[in-house]
């Protein structure tokens, strides 16, 4: 981060070269000698646990029922390709993250954005006010009040109950469907403020240029709006499809990955086989199994967004 | 500008390392001070432990001026205690120096080089012959035959039942079915007669952990013919699948719970059910039969979430009969829960002091017997009439010792365990039958053990 710091003018940051200062090299290096605590810092505490993550990946480490840990190769990785609970946990995993992240938080932070333009100030507070908070309260904070939103005398029951209709079990039935939309509430107010700046600063003279022509406000959006701010839709998307691959807490707290395995995402899953069936090794191989799900996102992503600067 | 980045980076990087630095050195602790982990269960009005214990760290600091016990409550579920319980064995930094775990889990710990034997300290300690062989049996390493903990307590498990619910539904009490047959049909009875109770339960699923498998599953599983074999054949050494007595154990969750004779299912597979039996669902009436421990009482005495005193003439004891009636007649299964000192403890001299000289003398072991509404496990304790009163169901289940059965304690169990809470939940739910969920149990027991330690039942 030191490095990207603007160098405040007249104090040596213009490349004119004075007698006896030192040879560019040798400078550049002095130049980044600030960065080395952090480098050592990342190194230390980020850097190297990962790496010892990756080699427990191949090994067969456990919690505790062994004292040694040996060397297994790729068994983790053929013993997760062949657990049809792994499998289930990959399928709901997709669903979760494209329901709830791609379908869910991207086109809804989308339409409020895009509603919020002509909105009146006051509503635009309100709206909002509501978003944020739930983006606000922590992971664990909202699983639980999704919990008690959701559960079967919580309160979308009741409301259910007030206008005469069915009730439903919305945990028990359908729980994959519940986190879906808790992880909605839950995100939606990041994509809203990513899609309010991106709208904010398409040029007007385009807009107004567009009208001139006689485009209506659904081709103002579709066919000048969206293109300019296409950028910004895909950075959203690989932010917010790398925080959704994550989710633990808010499933946790909602449904344990229960009824069953009806909701145990891949985080969920790696929980359970490393902290609960004590497998450390085979836990942490199915977090590198979810680093590649996530790196194969984002390389999808980074590849339209390339196309887009071609 | 630059030069603040510097200071705030060096300053950030000294601040790191005086953390780290700091971190070792205040772990590093003196001689005269230990450190006492022990589990606060989610419910957190229930103080009995940590009110116990701090009566006792008073008493041996009084005793030994100069020294400091430190109390590590761990608020958690129980499958989440055992794991912070081995994260924190795990590196010297942050073992402590007594632990409180169950017996069920000695063995695994010990495998995975956590525990420390105890042999050349119960050698000196005159007391240590008062313990029952069973006890003693429970804490011993499968692979050495060494002594890794000192028991403190152990507990049977029964039928509880509300006499009143019973007699109004049309039952006769006491109670004491003989058969699975006859549990289930009392429960089918219970169901016609009384709208808005529920009939019996029995603890299922993933979230309810060990009480699923234990207060659950097993109580069925060793009342089967195969008995003591029916989930681990010590004999052969081999863990038993494809048995017969294990589909008819599921078939018993799946008619309870496919019949609507047992909790709700989202209830059941809820969290904190356990919980909510104790406190709520029995004292309020509105559960009849619960097959469950000896400790029930903890959550009705004065001192308790839900002081219930009324629970003395309205709830009765049975024991659980096997499946067919076939001898002995009934079945339990024990566990109960021991002190350990980790292998990485600073300071397992004065571990054992506190241990030896406060926390298991006769006098203040039948204290935590009697205050805990558990059943004993020192001969001296068990005649002890403060302890034989002190509950009045306590000579009842301390009875049930005679057919009780303990659990393989064996590192894998804890696998075993899983899997069969896991084949619970999906009979439970309607996910699988009991035959696909008795299959996929198979599967999971031969990955977790190995197909060589493995071996198809009989009965």
């Amino acid at each position: 981060m030191t490095t990207l710091a603007p160098a405040p003018p007249g104090t040596g940051g213009h490349p004119r070269r004075s007698r006896g200062a030192p040879a560019p090299a040798v400078r550049s290096l002095l130049r980044g000698l600030p960065t080395v605590p952090a480098v050592v810092l990342l190194a230390v505490f980020l850097a190297g646990p990962i790496a010892y993550c990756v080699y427990y990946a191949f090994t067969d480490m456990q919690l505790t029922g062994a004292a040694g840990t040996h060397f297994v190769g790729v068994d983790n990785f053929t013993r997760a390709f062949k657990d049809t609970d792994f499998l289930n946990a990959m399928w709901l995993t997709l669903l979760f993250v494209v329901g709830s992240a791609v379908i869910g938080q991207n086109t809804l932070g989308l339409a409020l954005a895009v509603l919020m333009q002509k909105a009146t100030q006051p509503v635009r507070a309100l709206v909002n006010g509501v978003v944020i908070a739930a983006w606000v309260l922590p992971e664990v904070v909202a699983g639980y009040l999704m919990y008690a939103f959701f559960y079967d005398q919580g309160s979308l029951n009741s409301l259910l109950d007030a206008v005469h209709l069915p009730d439903q079990n919305w945990l028990y039935t359908m729980p994959i469907l519940a986190v879906c939309l808790a992880n909605v509430w839950r995100g939606t107010a990041f994509s809203l403020m990513v899609f309010t700046a991106a709208i904010n600063d398409v040029p007007q003279e385009l807009v107004e240029a567009a009208e001139m022509d006689g485009a209506g406000p659904w081709q103002r959006l579709w066919r000048v709006v969206l293109p300019v701010i296409r950028p910004s839709i895909l950075t959203n998307l690989m932010l917010i499809t790398l925080q959704t691959l994550s989710v633990f807490g808010l499933i946790y707290t909602m449904t344990r990955g229960g009824p069953g395995n009806k909701s145990e995402t891949l985080p969920i899953f790696m929980y359970q086989q490393a902290f609960q069936n004590s497998l450390i090794g085979y836990g942490t191989a199915i977090a590198l199994v979810l680093l590649v799900v996530g790196a194969l996102f984002s390389v999808v992503y980074i590849r339209l967004l390339k196309l887009e600067d071609d | 500008m630059r030069s603040r980045i510097v200071t705030a980076a060096a300053f950030t990087a000294a601040t790191a390392l005086a953390a780290t630095g700091c971190g070792s050195g205040s772990s590093g602790s003196s001689a005269k001070s230990i450190k006492v982990v022990y589990w606060q269960n989610l419910d957190s009005t229930n103080k009995l432990q940590a009110n116990f214990l701090a009566s006792m760290v008073k008493e041996f600091t009084k005793a030994n001026p100069g020294t400091k016990v430190t109390l590590v409550p761990v608020t958690a579920s129980e499958n989440d205690y055992y794991t912070k319980l081995q994260l924190m064995m795990r590196s010297p930094a942050t073992a402590p120096d007594l632990v409180y775990e169950d017996t069920a889990l000695i063995n695994s710990d010990i495998a995975g080089g956590y525990l420390k034997p105890l042999d050349t300290y119960t050698a000196k300690w005159a007391d240590w012959s008062q313990y029952a062989k069973a006890a003693k049996g429970a804490v011993t390493g499968a692979s050495d035959g060494k002594t890794y903990a000192v028991p403190d307590d152990t507990d049977t498990r029964g039928i509880w039942y509300n006499k009143q619910l019973l007699q109004k539904a049309g039952i006769a009490v006491p109670w004491q079915p003989k058969t699975w047959a006859d549990v289930i049909a009392a429960a089918k009875k219970i169901k016609a007669k009384l709208p808005g109770v529920t009939p019996l339960n029995l603890y299922t699923g993933q979230a309810g952990g060990e009480a699923s498998s234990m207060q659950g599953f097993e109580m069925l599983l060793y009342g089967t013919p195969a008995g003591d074999k029916s989930l681990y054949d010590a004999s052969q050494k081999k863990w038993v699948v494809g048995s017969q007595g294990f589909k008819d154990a599921l078939d018993f969750v799946h008619t309870l719970y496919s019949q609507g004779l047992g909790p709700a299912k989202e209830q059941a597979l809820g969290a904190n059910f356990g919980t909510a039996v104790g406190t709520e669902l029995i004292p309020e009436g509105k559960l009849a039969i619960d097959i469950d421990g000896s400790w029930m009482p903890n959550n009705w005495s004065s001192a308790a979430a839900k002081p219930w005193t009324e629970w003395q003439s309205v709830m009765g004891t049975a024991a659980m009969p096997t499946q067919n009636g076939q001898a002995p007649g009934s079945t339990s299964m024990s566990g109960g829960w021991a002190w350990s000192i980790p292998a990485k403890a600073k300071n397992p001299d004065l571990a054992w002091k506190f241990l030896s000289t406060t926390l298991q003398t006769k006098t203040n072991a039948a204290k935590w017997n009697a205050t805990n509404a558990n059943i004993a496990v020192r001969t001296d304790v068990a005649s002890d009439p403060t302890y034989l009163n002190s509950v009045p169901t306590n000579k009842f289940f301390t009875e049930l010792v005679a057919d009780t059965h303990y659990r393989p304690g064996l590192p894998e169990y804890n696998q075993v365990s899983t899997a069969i809470q896991k084949a619970m939940e999906s009979v439970t739910t309607g996910q699988a039958s009991v035959d696909k969920a008795a299959s996929t149990f198979d599967n999971d027991v031969k990955a977790a053990v190995g197909d060589d330690k493995t071996a198809e039942g009989t009965s």
